[in-house]
């Protein structure tokens, strides 16, 4: 290898940013660079650990808002009665045991240029590099009948696994034998494409055995079902046939609390229980740390690093991105996401070069009823000329038909899910 | 020690994280591409109750027949044969050398 002392220099001085960073974090605490995490989800978590797994001597400290993880994949079983809310809870002490600092609050403000992060409680924390994953919100205000608080404790989302998922199964429960349970779905994209059509299969097959004269409606604001169609239809049409009506292109108007109606554009729908599943977008802390740059929902990134395009040194991942072609918003993708975004904040920080070539796999399953599960999988790969993910030609597809082996596998892949992220 | 001389010496020391940096780049690509199996395997490719099975200390040469195996259609799965088509014949390799490297 033959380099001249001038292209040498020349190097050297092209490096020097990033050498500047990794001499100058190996200050106060000692350690290689200091990465703060917002959100223990299913990405903030899994990319704390791996940044901390992958470089011991980085400092990783994570700021969650909530005291224990609780998965939203599993939880419309707990709509269906198979399982407890606390099957899918999940403590955050394997991340402290693996020396990553847990700050229980919540992010407020972002500062860019000075590298901090405030919180709600007043402290300021300083970074070298920030990862965001803030998950959803929900537009409450494109609903007018749902924007205020005592509504939204009526008529449910339970789309962020907690206190309303319980909620939701109340409500089911207390429903006399002969009600109408309605769930309104939003226009793709949305947090886990197949999550409302499993949903509708945990609650036929809770009625089925509890209240067989109970009724389903879904007003889907989506022409089709828009994950796992003909799976899905299966199961209506073989173990609940009779017991559900599907409504495409329902696009919700406006809600009335009073009489439970949810009103579509040409049809109002009475329900006894109404579940409403609100448009979403990134969470609040990515709007004020200006990371959203696409139709003022979502956040884009630079897929080798997951690092925002809008703002340096702010890693973004999960469900708020703006997803790649074919790419769910589910709990795999930000698990995978997270696993990139790590290996891309170690080179950066260690003034490494970053992997060009990243890869991203997904498997999501859904349970039909308490023991049977379909699947869909794909397999995404970057591109360079596209400058983001695409799926692989010929890879991924979904089950021939559900089966209690998937069902084994389902939760197969919820325990080492929970253990990748947070052990 | 001239300038020259230290100039030379910092050359060398350069050229030595230069090699350190290519080689962890290597070992980094064989573990980037294995992660994207952790998400169901486990960790490393230990898994909680092996289901799926764990695939950590497995020997190469047996993981790279069942990846093939299952890109092929030669055995039968519910997911892998579809997951096994999103990789070439050179990730295999780095995938299953990775795992094979893993303690059980």
């Amino acid at each position: 290898m033959t380099i001249s002392r001038r292209e040498f220099m020349k190097w050297v001085s092209a490096t020097a940013g990033v050498t500047a960073v990794a001499g100058c974090a190996t200050t106060a605490d000692g350690s290689a660079g200091r990465v703060v995490v917002i959100g223990a989800g299913y990405g903030g978590a899994t990319a704390a650990k791996y940044v901390k797994m992958w470089a011991p001597d980085i400092a990783v400290t994570v700021v969650e808002r909530g005291a224990e993880f609780i998965s939203c994949p599993i939880s419309n079983l707990v709509l269906g009665g198979s399982v407890q809310l606390k099957d899918l809870t999940v403590s955050y002490d394997g991340l402290k045991k693996r020396g990553i600092t847990l700050v229980r609050d919540e992010a407020v403000a972002v500062d860019a240029v000075k590298r901090e992060v405030r919180l709600a409680g007043g402290a300021v924390i300083a970074y070298d590099r920030l990862i965001v994953s803030p998950g959803i919100e929900f537009m409450y205000n494109t609903i007018p009948g749902l924007n205020n608080a005592d509504v939204q404790g009526r008529v449910l989302h339970a789309w962020k696994a907690g206190p309303q998922t319980v909620a939701l199964r109340r409500q089911l429960e207390a429903m006399p034998d002969g009600g109408v349970y309605a769930l309104h779905i939003p226009m793709a994209p949305y947090r886990c494409p197949p999550g409302p059509y499993e949903r509708i299969c945990q609650i036929a097959h809770y009625f089925k055995t509890a209240k067989p004269k109970s009724k389903i409606l879904v007003l889907d604001s989506n022409p089709d079902i828009t994950s796992k169609a003909g799976l899905f239809r299966a199961a209506w049409n073989g173990a609940y046939k009779g017991m559900i009506d599907y409504h495409p292109n329902s696009e919700l108007v406006d809600v009335d609390v009073k009489t439970m109606t949810a009103k579509l554009q040409f049809d109002n729908v009475k329900a006894d229980v109404l579940n409403v599943v609100p448009p979403q977008k990134a969470g609040a802390i990515a709007e004020q740390a200006g990371l959203i740059t696409a139709n003022n929902r979502w956040c884009g990134i630079d897929w080798t690093t997951c690092e925002s395009t809008a703002v340096k040194g702010v890693h973004v991942l999960g469900d708020s991105l703006l997803a790649a072609p074919l790419m769910p918003k589910s709990a795999s993708m930000a698990n995978q996401h997270a696993k990139v975004c790590a290996a891309a904040v170690i080179s950066l920080i260690k003034g490494q070069p970053v992997n060009q070539e990243p890869m991203l796999m997904n498997t999501c399953y859904s349970f039909v009823d308490d023991k049977n599960v379909i699947h869909v999988a794909s397999v995404h790969q970057y591109s360079a000329a596209e400058k983001t993910m695409i799926p692989v030609k010929g890879a991924g597809g979904v089950s021939d038909k559900a089966s209690e082996l998937e069902g084994l596998y389902a939760w197969g892949w919820a325990r080492n899910i929970w253990a990748d992220t947070l052990t | 020690m001239s300038v020259r001389h230290s100039a030379r010496a910092a050359f060398a020391i350069f050229l030595g994280i230069l090699s350190a940096d290519s080689l962890a780049q290597d070992a980094n690509a064989a573990r980037n591409l294995a992660a994207t199996c952790f998400t169901c395997h486990g960790t490393n490719g230990v898994s909680v109750n092996n289901v799926p099975p764990s695939l950590a200390g497995l020997s190469k040469d047996y993981l790279l027949m069942q990846l093939r195996d299952f890109r092929d259609g030669k055995r039968a799965a519910t997911v892998m044969h579809q997951q096994a088509k999103g990789y070439t014949d050179a990730q295999f390799e780095l995938i299953a050398g990775y795992f094979a490297a893993q303690k059980r």
